[in-house]
């Protein structure tokens, strides 16, 4: 009987353990506990090109995070990008915030910065950013150097 | 001529002898499950075996995720600090552990400490002829010696993963934070960022369930099927290790594959 119990009660310390290992990885390693519980409400903004902006990014507004991309489409009618964030409800935005597409240094992840506007007039859920600006593209702006640069050294020439 | 033949004769021997072990180790994962009922509702027998399998394998996966930790905080700061971003060491360590370090080698010690006893107590209890003596007593040794294991396996090695990976990450602490100074801030919020719960986390969970099922299901199927003598139960073990060691590393891929091939 004695025996019994003493290993009933290792196997409750050990299932006890696991658990809270795996509580201990959702809320101390990972996200759990920062954002998914959270009330959100989503927006909708078109960019031109989204460079390497991917799901789950963080949207950034002075520099803290307010929320996530949600997910992103392609638009085959205005053949744009649509990014959709849910931004935590705890967070209000004027109307005309305009997103830009950011890129955390150098090499960094990219993540969408938010500028508030000055509607007095609030952001709710569906509505749709109307000021958008594309993400950097590294190669567009070595080329457009470079055509800058033949263009400057042929006046130069002449 | 007869030795080609031979050669031939003996590798279509073995090929049919393996798809026939395949087959009957199908069948007999249906029958353990099918029979899986009585030692869900006396879960006092399941108890015994997750102690055996479980409780006793707490210490070395306990001090391996600790030292595997250890050596990720001193490897990965060597690395990042090449290019100077040793502040993102907690991400490094955190998801290395939680996506593949974590479920693959508590899998792997689980498979060699736990798996190798089940398969050698079961094919002991064969060669003994217990699981006979069951038989003749209207028992039937599938449900009671069979599931029992087989599910304390499957509930273990998920539990026994967590706990690796945390000890990990805490290991990972001690050598980047407390000895190498990483700042402690960016150590946790950097690691709290990258770290999804249901990407990463939750993915790496539904893999140590899967191992948990891999290695339990070789384990006691090699233990029933083995030759009754000493020299048969210890190549059944033998062969537990290296069969769920290896479809660990495969299943592994494959879900990986499925799991992270970037958003």
């Amino acid at each position: 009987m004695m025996k019994r119990k003493g290993l009933d009660l290792w196997v409750g310390v050990f299932v006890a353990m696991g658990l809270g290992a795996l509580l201990f990885l959702a809320l101390k390693v990972g996200n759990l506990a920062s954002f998914s519980a959270a009330q959100t409400y989503q927006v909708k903004a078109n960019f031109d090109n989204i460079g390497g902006l991917k799901k789950r990014a963080p949207v950034k507004s002075a520099g803290v995070v307010v929320g996530r991309v949600e997910h992103i489409d392609f638009d085959t009618e205005t053949y744009e990008a649509t990014v959709a964030l849910s931004i935590d409800s705890r967070y209000e935005f004027p109307k005309d915030s305009s997103a830009k597409i950011l890129t955390a240094g150098l090499l960094g992840e990219q993540y969408i910065g938010l500028a508030a506007g000055g509607d007095p007039a609030k952001l709710k859920d569906g509505d749709k950013l109307k000021l958008t600006q594309s993400a950097v593209v590294l190669e567009n702006l070595i080329s457009q150097f470079l055509f800058s640069k033949a263009a400057d050294g042929n006046s130069g020439g002449k | 001529m007869t030795a080609v033949t031979d050669v031939l004769e003996n590798m279509g021997r073995r090929a049919i002898g393996w798809v026939h072990r395949l087959g009957f180790a199908c069948r007999f994962l249906l029958l353990t499950l099918r029979n899986s009922g009585m030692c869900l509702r006396r879960f006092s027998l399941v108890a015994r075996e997750i102690y055996a399998a479980g409780v006793l394998s707490l210490v070395i996966i306990l001090v391996s995720g600790l030292f595997v930790g250890m050596v990720l905080g001193l490897q990965g700061y060597d690395t990042l600090e090449r290019y100077g971003s040793s502040s993102a060491l907690g991400v490094l360590v955190a998801l290395s552990l939680v996506r593949e370090l974590g479920p693959v080698v508590a899998g792997l010690l689980f498979a060699s400490r736990a798996g190798s006893a089940i398969t050698a107590e079961i094919g002991l209890m064969k060669a003994t002829e217990q699981l006979a003596a069951m038989e003749m007593m209207a028992v039937d040794p599938i449900a009671r010696v069979i599931a029992p294991r087989f599910w304390a396996g499957v509930i273990s090695m998920p539990l026994l993963a967590a706990m690796f990976s945390g000890m990990g990450v805490f290991g990972g602490y001690l050598v980047g934070v407390r000895l190498i100074g990483v700042d402690e801030g960016s150590f946790w919020s950097q690691m709290q960022a990258a770290v999804d719960f249901q990407e990463d986390i939750l993915n790496g969970v539904i893999k140590s369930v899967v191992f948990g099922i891999a290695v339990t299901w070789i384990a006691v199927f090699e233990g029933y099927d083995a030759p009754p003598t000493a020299e048969g139960v210890s190549g059944a073990t033998t062969r537990t290790v290296v069969t769920s060691s290896l479809s660990i590393l495969a299943l592994d891929f494959m879900l990986t594959a499925f799991m992270f091939r970037g958003a």
